[in-house]
């Protein structure tokens, strides 16, 4: 059952991806290139040849993989299809920040590794937005928490499947606070634009620039996976109805259905902020994390003087 | 202007070019140089472009072309034979540095009085003996595909400020340049550019040319002009053949010229909003630009519009039945334009990453000297079109497109302005485009020399031209970015590294129309 849901997660994260895409350039009144292209483009750069920089240390080629595992990793924690796997009790929301934490550090790293300016600019970018963007992530997380009386994400699932987190103000903070920490850690419009070709505007994708071939395509599948990570943590946290309390193969179907129905339905909201939305200059995206930070504070607020 | 002024310390009065601007025309001695230019700085003169070439043997001239309110002024140095050396205009006109640079790599002419003497056009390719355009270089034996590796680049000293090197190869299909920024964190202290990566000696290649057989190279020394340069070349032959075009020539070539300004403030605003992170700028305006592109395409046979001028009018005549096609796009694209602007101008992101980026003052920019779209961004009223109305914009006249902030959101709104006003002219020319031929034969003399001049979209291109013996003695094609690039680095000077590739941008300016 766990490693089903890993499968699947991996299955999807690049389809999801290109679904975003997909619509995006629908939206530009372009003509999309089709929901398979990111297993195109994956299997593109498995095909190809990896090259690393003349003057780089172990640390560069390990860090692909780190990345790849821990997002792996992460995508065993959360409920995607259902809660009570295995690895629930370990499924602590605070170790999945700290996990995303590990895979941040470790691609600064490599990308400092490389000496290159582009590389080292974005680290410090990502660094300057990170640290205003996690503490935005665990004080929604917290919300959630104090809400269910667990850190466990199985836990605040149940809780919330039950309809007792529905209605409470907070969750609405701590909703918006995750929205706009999902745009920030997932490298979007309007923090960061993922499909710009300008070395100098780049954050996330600054760091990827020394990467080829296969350490590039799991770099890639990482971020499509975290991306699909962060969306489903919204779901189990948000709109948990239909994730699976037991493991019988129709409620796996059924969990399954809705999982796909509420992805489908979400691509299109990033989609249309990503096209509505304008870039943000480098130095208001601090605020723009600091904004979301305020919402999960407000929310903690209004949890404590409403009582739960 | 008062011509006395000017003749204070002797030497030959101006001559007067023919042609659809005034050009004056007058050779200075050496000594009187600098106080020549002094003067006409002082008068309100911009420095348009300052080149040279070896008249005969070992005869060296440089000449410099200067534009006031109302005229163009052309000087010519005339150096001693056998003398290697001229006295500077940089400290007079700072855009002259790199110009004099190039000068010295190409002649081997060293500017006295220039504080830096480092090549500039002359890379690793060729050593610093072989000087391109003298009448008789030494041979070259062998060229080299080596970059530049001792280049002095004049960064700051300082602990906490690092060097952030871009280009010459970038990540998207762009021209190539390097940029080399000292950065206190994100905050750009410096920006030193190095230009010439795509020197193709085009001015040594036009020497020896049949004059008629040119105007094909000179319609591709930059791509995104080829109307403007083909324009001032043939503009150039025919004011040493002395001849008036017919109204009708004249008329299309506006037509043309505004054409191609319309595509490429299109292309610019869009790519000006992708940069700023909104694509829904870029897909739209780029469908308008394309559509126009194959208007162009099926009208005029070519969708930049090349090698339709010739010399003595055009190779192509438009009939009523495209007129009124011309008209009619004009009009739907004037009105999804203005609901664009309307849309874009409102959208509140994309204003905050404009307004107050890349600001070039009015007062720095009268102290460059700027012209053009740049300038006029910055509150100058530059515009030959307006300022001299040469035919066609005598009998159908142009409106000045200007702001005063000078900053990426000015030299966006001018790029919208001069949208609207080439597109209202397109419609009123078209309306009553004047009859009659639309090419005259061009009796050439086998000697003369002669200067065209236009408005393109950046700004003044002109063309320098010399015959002698039915052949180019010397053409020099000159782009208004020679000037206007030195700018680009003062004004990111403000703003940070994110926001370079956006000012730049919003400039524009050509790399290859540079890299002669």
């Amino acid at each position: 059952m766990q490693t089903l849901q890993v499968l699947v997660a991996l299955a999807i994260a690049p389809l999801f991806a290109a679904w975003l895409q997909m619509l995006r350039a629908l939206l530009q009144n372009r003509r999309p290139a089709g929901l398979l292209q990111g297993y195109r483009d994956l299997r593109r750069l498995f095909h190809k040849e990896a090259f690393l920089p003349e003057d780089s240390s172990w640390l560069f080629r390990f860090s692909p993989y780190v990345l790849f595992g821990t997002k792996v990793m992460a995508s065993t924690l959360v409920p995607i299809l259902a809660v009570d796997l295995p690895l629930a009790p370990a499924a602590d929301v605070i170790a999945l920040v700290g996990l995303l934490a590990v895979a941040r550090i470790f691609q600064v790293l490599a990308a400092m590794d490389t000496g290159t300016p582009f590389a080292s600019l974005g680290a410090h970018r990502e660094m300057l937005v990170s640290a205003l963007a996690e503490p935005a992530l665990l004080s929604a997380f917290f919300i959630a928490s104090l809400l269910a009386g667990s850190t466990s994400l199985s836990t605040i699932v149940l809780h919330a499947q039950e309809g007792l987190l529905s209605l409470h103000p907070s969750m609405v903070f701590a909703a918006a606070a995750f929205f706009l920490v999902l745009l920030v850690e997932n490298s979007r419009i309007p923090v960061d634009n993922p499909a710009t070709h300008l070395e100098l505007t780049m954050i996330h994708e600054a760091m990827l620039l020394e990467y080829s071939g296969r350490h590039l395509a799991l770099l890639e599948w990482g971020a499509q996976l975290k991306l699909l990570i962060y969306v489903t943590i919204g779901i189990a946290l948000f709109f948990p109805w239909g994730i699976a309390d037991e493991f019988a193969p129709t409620a796996i179907l059924l969990a399954s259905l809705a999982l796909l129905i509420k992805l489908f339905v979400a691509a299109p909201i990033l989609a249309l902020v990503e096209t509505l939305l304008a870039k943000k200059r480098l130095f208001r995206v601090p605020e723009f994390a600091t904004t979301a930070f305020l919402f999960g504070v407000i929310g903690l607020l209004t949890h404590f003087m409403l009582g739960s | 202007m008062n011509e006395e002024a000017l003749w204070e310390n002797g030497s030959a009065p101006f001559r007067v070019i023919a042609g659809p601007l005034p050009i004056h025309q007058r050779d200075v001695l050496a000594k009187d140089w600098q106080t020549l230019a002094q003067t006409l700085r002082r008068r309100g003169a911009r420095l348009l472009g300052i080149w040279g070439e070896e008249r005969s043997d070992r005869q060296y001239r440089i000449h410099a072309l200067f534009l006031t309110a109302d005229s163009c002024y052309w000087c010519n140095l005339a150096l001693a034979q056998g003398v290697e050396g001229f006295p500077s205009l940089a400290e007079i006109f700072p855009t002259a540095v790199r110009q004099e640079r190039a000068i010295a790599d190409l002649l081997g002419l060293r500017p006295q009085g220039n504080a830096d003497q480092r090549p500039w056009l002359r890379h690793a390719a060729w050593p610093s003996t072989f000087l391109p355009l003298r009448a008789n270089p030494v041979p070259l034996t062998e060229l080299s595909t080596q970059g530049d590796t001792d280049y002095a680049f004049q960064g700051l000293p300082g602990d906490d400020l690092h060097e952030i090197p871009v280009g010459p190869v970038h990540a998207g299909t762009i021209e190539p340049g390097h940029f080399r920024f000292t950065c206190l964190g994100e905050q750009i202290l410096r920006l030193e550019e190095r230009l010439g990566y795509t020197h193709k000696g085009i001015e040594r290649l036009l020497q020896g040319q049949d004059p008629f057989a040119a105007l094909v190279l000179l319609g591709r020394v930059s791509g995104d002009s080829t109307v403007a340069y083909a324009w001032a070349y043939a503009m150039a032959l025919e004011s040493i053949a002395g001849v008036h075009l017919p109204e009708r020539a004249q008329a299309l070539r506006g037509l043309l010229l505004e054409r191609e300004r319309l595509a490429n403030h299109l292309g610019d605003l869009g790519a000006l909003g992708n940069d700023a992170g909104l694509a829904f700028a870029l897909t739209q305006l780029l469908a308008i630009k394309e559509e126009m592109l194959r208007e162009n395409e099926r009208i005029f046979g070519h969708r930049y519009l090349m090698d339709l001028i010739c010399p003595g009018g055009l190779t192509m005549d438009l009939g009523a039945d495209t007129c009124q096609q011309l008209r009619a796009s004009g009009l739907r694209w004037q009105q999804r334009l203005q609901d664009l602007e309307l849309l874009l101008q409102e959208h509140a992101g994309l204003r905050d990453r404009l307004v107050g980026t890349g600001t070039i003052a009015p007062d720095r920019a009268v102290d460059w000297g700027m012209g053009g779209l740049a300038g006029r961004a910055s509150g100058q009223a530059w515009d030959l079109r307006v300022q001299f109305a040469p035919a066609p914009y005598d009998r159908f006249p142009m409106e000045i497109s200007l702001a005063s902030s000078g900053d990426v959101a000015s030299r966006w709104a001018v790029r919208f302005a001069e949208v609207f006003a080439s597109l209202r002219w397109q419609e009123k020319l078209l309306q009553e485009l004047p009859t009659g031929a639309c090419k005259m034969p061009l009796p050439l003399p086998s000697v003369g020399e002669g200067l065209g001049i236009v408005e393109g979209w950046r700004g003044e291109i002109f063309v320098a031209l010399r015959l002698e013996a039915d052949r180019i003695a010397r053409c020099h094609p000159h782009d208004p970015s020679w000037s206007l690039w030195p700018v680009l680095e003062e004004a990111v000077l403000q703003d940070i590294v994110a926001d370079f590739p956006l000012i730049n941008k919003s400039f524009n300016l050509s790399y290859s129309g540079h890299d002669l």
